[in-house]
């Protein structure tokens, strides 16, 4: 996207802009533009070594130290079991910050770049389509487009609070599903 | 104007606790052949404050219950009369009652007074003189009933009760509730009564934000005292007679302890308002005074008036007290503040040093530099193990409960008890103090019961009537170690082997070293009592106080020897938020042991090693042997696997049972702040928490008792896939 275009839909969104809008911190991983709700962004930072954590699911690159707290970094595009890329000093960590029952949590996420921040109506959302059964779906919000372009817009809740049973859980259903593929 | 007293409350409970357990102690110390007149004064202060505070924070219940406990002290304290054992005894049951009443009232509840009642009534009974107390509390309920009954009889009043509920909107049809009751007023003089009483309901009365000026919240009772006819009532109240709700009751009819309540909630709200009585006593003056009623219903309004106080005080209070009984508080020295402001005080100045030289800083002051920064190393470690030890609680906070406690289960098991406590100055972290408290309670009944034998069997072998008990705590490396000892029978190794047996816990044929057997008797559900008592000998104990212990990392032991007794040791650190840990690097890693559970570090020699089943090793230590495991294969760390041969050994401890870890290097020791994994991300199997290291960079620690279960379960799953 060109700095004029992105001039462009940053006016077009402010000029319709009404009370149900949201910012969202758009990013960029593997040529997809994803977006999260910038009031659940603490801060940006670049990457760092991690100390990795025994037995972690493969997406946990480990924990490292937030000004004295501990905070555990996933990598997105493994979570979306997207092909891995090699981290480079541009890669970026977008430390997520949620409400949720057993309190604040706070998460880093690796992503390839960030992008933007988009202020997006709730209306102009699309639920993402239903057909695709698949884990990665459950952390999807809904789909927007803006200038053309499509912002898969991030579920942090879910993404940041789904324990590893939930995750057992839809590995199996996703088993099951395939299963009854072989079936059909 | 009114202050909100509930600010003070936590205060409040928190001294009369503070009361209470002197008022315990005190009668505990008391010998009752040669009375020290001090301690009684003590216990008389005690109780006093307690009265004293109940009746400024209107806890009546409190107040009234202290006070004939106040009473008989006072005649003991004036000489007027000798101190017994029963009085003791039920001194002591007074504690137990207030105690119950206050974390009651604490925790924002209604309290149960049926005790109390109780208690209060022997203690009127002693105070009266009387012989048989049960007898005499009877008798005072008998008389109780005698005045309801009595009460209604009394038909010689005349006049009219009145309910009046007017409707919301009475005040904006014209009428004004005000000149009705004047008009009653009148009316009640003319007839040659005794005049009116108007008592006013507020319980519908809004907050004042909701509140509509021109709405008529209130509703009355109205008590005419007079010889006048209904109608004559009747016609005052005609015009609102159609939207209002009202009710005429002749006086002798009505029940008049409904309106003794009223009135006595009525006057008590007063008196709470005021908030400056000391006790009910006042407030039962206050009540007596107000009305001219034949002395057999002033009696009522005084039960009335407990019933209700009993109803008001929580509820007025209900909501602050709740909320302070989740916050709790500690109690600092002022030396050790002090301390920290010193220390404070240092540290600034080094600040200001260090900064000073940085301004202006060449190579030539790099020793000035070096002299500053070991400056505020050390400052920094002295203001931490200042900030430490304000968390730091004597230990006889918990060793207070135990001479109440032994005197109740000696007497109950009839056995003769001395308990001896040793080192109750030994400071331990407050949360630590709170958790070890229950193990340490199970403990003691356990030697009561199981480990000192009766009177008989111990004249029987020659032993003094009474058994020993011994508490001991001290100091010991960065631990503090809490010792529970008898000198009974020690524990019976034949019957929990047999007990074992017969639970199926061990194989008929298994030989087991001593302390294995003592090992036996913290599995769960195992019990050598012959006998279930409400003491002990349901086998739910020793497990949970194992379990209790190695909550808060730490252990327990036992020695016995037959015949002497036995010994249970408990080994806990000194704080849970920080940790004195061995640094370990495996592959890239670097994680940390807890110091305390390592037992050594060794060099591993081709010698000691042997091959069981394929890949599992067992390393001999001396005539133990140890299983060896690698770090890197439990925690699946890459990089290439290295010969066990040479490679460096921390043999450690958990759950009693030792381990070999293999790890690449040994790195050193140092303090470690706990930082918790769970709090962003979730608990991990065989880590216990994560820390900061000195380099900014996260480094994990080490559970040992979840590594050991783990070991083993990797083990039994081997054995699972070679089969």
């Amino acid at each position: 996207m060109t700095n004029a275009a992105q001039q462009k839909s940053n006016d077009a969104v402010s000029g319709t802009g009404s009370d149900d809008e949201q910012q969202y911190l758009t990013f960029i991983m593997a040529g997809e533009e994803y977006g999260v709700d910038i009031l659940a962004v603490q801060e940006i930072r670049g990457w760092e070594a991690t100390t990795v954590i025994p037995n972690a699911p493969e997406y946990i690159k480990g924990v490292i130290n937030l000004r004295g707290t501990i905070v555990p970094i996933m990598d997105l595009r493994s979570r979306f079991s997207l092909e891995r890329v090699e981290y480079s000093p541009v890669t970026v960590v977008i430390i997520l910050k949620v409400e949720t029952e057993r309190g604040e949590r706070v998460m880093g996420i690796v992503v390839d770049a960030v992008s933007d921040v988009h202020s997006i109506s709730d209306s102009d959302t699309r639920n993402s389509p239903e057909l695709i059964e698949d884990l990665n779906t459950e952390f999807i919000r809904s789909l927007v487009s803006v200038d053309d372009n499509m912002i898969i817009l991030l579920d942090v809740q879910r993404l940041l609070t789904i324990d590893r049973q939930v995750i057992d859980q839809a590995v199996d259903v996703v088993a099951d599903t395939d299963n009854d593929k072989e079936k059909v | 104007m009114s202050i909100d007293l509930s600010q003070f409350h936590q205060v409040f409970f928190e001294e009369s606790f503070e009361g209470l357990d002197i008022m315990e102690s005190s009668l505990l110390a008391l010998d009752l052949t040669e009375v020290d007149a001090e301690i009684i004064n003590t216990i008389f202060r005690a109780a006093h404050s307690i009265k004293g505070g109940a009746g400024t924070f209107g806890f009546m219940q409190v107040s009234g219950f202290t006070h004939v406990v106040e009473t008989l002290l006072d005649e003991i304290r004036a000489g007027d009369r000798n101190i017994e054992q029963d009085h003791v005894d039920l001194f002591l049951q007074c504690v137990d009652c207030l105690r119950g009443l206050m974390s009651d009232l604490q925790a924002g509840s209604e309290p149960d007074m049926t005790q109390a009642d109780d208690l209060k009534a022997k203690f009127e009974a002693i105070l009266a003189g009387g012989e048989d107390v049960a007898e005499s509390a009877t008798g005072t309920q008998a008389g109780n009933q005698d005045i309801s009954d009595g009460s209604t009889d009394d038909a010689g009043e005349k006049g009219w009760k009145i309910e009046f509920i007017p409707c919301d909107d009475v005040l904006c049809t014209g009428n004004e509730p005000y000149r009705m009751f004047r008009e009653l007023q009148e009316l009640a003089e003319d007839g040659e009564g005794n005049g009116l009483e108007v008592i006013p309901h507020l319980e519908r009365l809004p907050e004042f934000s909701s509140m509509h000026p021109e709405m008529c919240y209130i509703s009355w009772t109205i008590i005419v005292r007079a010889d006048i006819e209904l109608s004559e009532i009747e016609e005052i109240f005609e015009w609102v007679v159609d939207d209002c709700d009202i009710r005429y009751q002749r006086l002798s009819e009505c029940d008049l302890s409904t309106l003794e309540i009223h009135q006595a909630v009525g006057s008590l709200a007063e008196v709470a308002d005021i908030a400056a009585v000391d006790n009910a006593d006042t407030a039962k003056e206050e009540i007596n005074t107000v009305p001219p009623i034949a002395p057999v219903i002033s009696e009522k309004i005084e039960k009335a008036l407990e019933e209700s106080a009993v109803k008001i005080a929580p509820k007025v209070e209900k909501k602050a007290v709740t909320k302070a009984a989740e916050n709790t508080s500690i109690r600092v020295s002022i030396d050790k503040i002090d301390g920290l402001i010193n220390m404070v005080g240092e540290l600034v100045i080094t600040q200001s040093m260090l900064g000073q030289l940085g301004q202006e800083f060449d190579v030539s002051r790099l020793q000035s530099l070096q002299e500053g920064l070991s400056q505020l190393e050390q400052n920094t470690r002295e203001l931490q193990e200042s900030v430490m030890k304000i968390r730091m609680l004597p230990i006889s906070f918990a060793f207070s409960r135990f001479p109440r406690l032994v005197r109740d289960l000696s007497k109950q098991l009839d056995k003769e008890v001395e308990l001896v406590m040793i080192g109750e100055n030994t400071e331990l972290d407050k949360t630590v103090m709170e958790k070890i408290g229950d193990p340490l309670v199970h403990l003691v009944r356990n030697s009561l019961d199981h480990g000192l034998e009766s009177v008989q069997e111990r004249t029987d072998n020659g032993k003094s009537r009474a058994g020993t008990i011994t508490l001991n705590a001290y100091h010991h490396g960065g631990n503090i170690v809490i010792e529970v000892k008898d000198d009974g029978a020690g524990l019976n190794k034949e019957r929990i082997r047999n007990k074992a047996i017969e639970k199926g816990i061990i194989g008929e044929d298994e030989h087991l070293t001593d302390s294995q057997v003592y090992d036996l008797i913290f599995q769960a559900g195992f019990s050598t009592a012959d006998v279930v008592s409400d003491v002990s000998g349901r086998g739910v104990g020793m497990d949970v106080v194992r379990r209790n212990i190695a909550e808060l990392n730490g252990s327990i032991d036992v020695s016995s020897t037959d015949g002497e007794g036995s010994t249970f040791s408990i080994r806990l650190p000194l704080t849970l938020a920080i940790l004195d840990g061995q640094l370990v690097k495996v592959g890239e890693e670097v994680y940390i042991f807890p110091l305390v559970s390592i037992v050594e570090s060794i060099q591993l020699e081709k010698s000691m090693l042997n091959n069981i089943t394929g890949n599992q090793f067992v390393m001999q230590l001396r005539n133990e042997y140890v299983p060896i495991v690698s770090l890197q294969d439990i925690f699946n760390i890459e990089g290439e696997k290295k010969d066990l041969e040479g490679a460096m050994l921390v043999v450690v401890e958990g759950d009693n049972e030792k381990v070999g870890i293999v790890v690449d290097e040994l790195l050193g020791q140092q303090q470690v702040v706990i930082k918790s994994l769970e709090q962003n991300y979730e608990k991990v199997d065989s880590i216990s928490g994560a820390t900061i290291l000195g380099d900014g960079t996260v480094a994990l620690i080490v559970d040992i008792s979840g590594l050991n279960n783990k070991s083993s379960e990797k083990k039994s799953e081997d054995q699972i896939q070679a089969a």
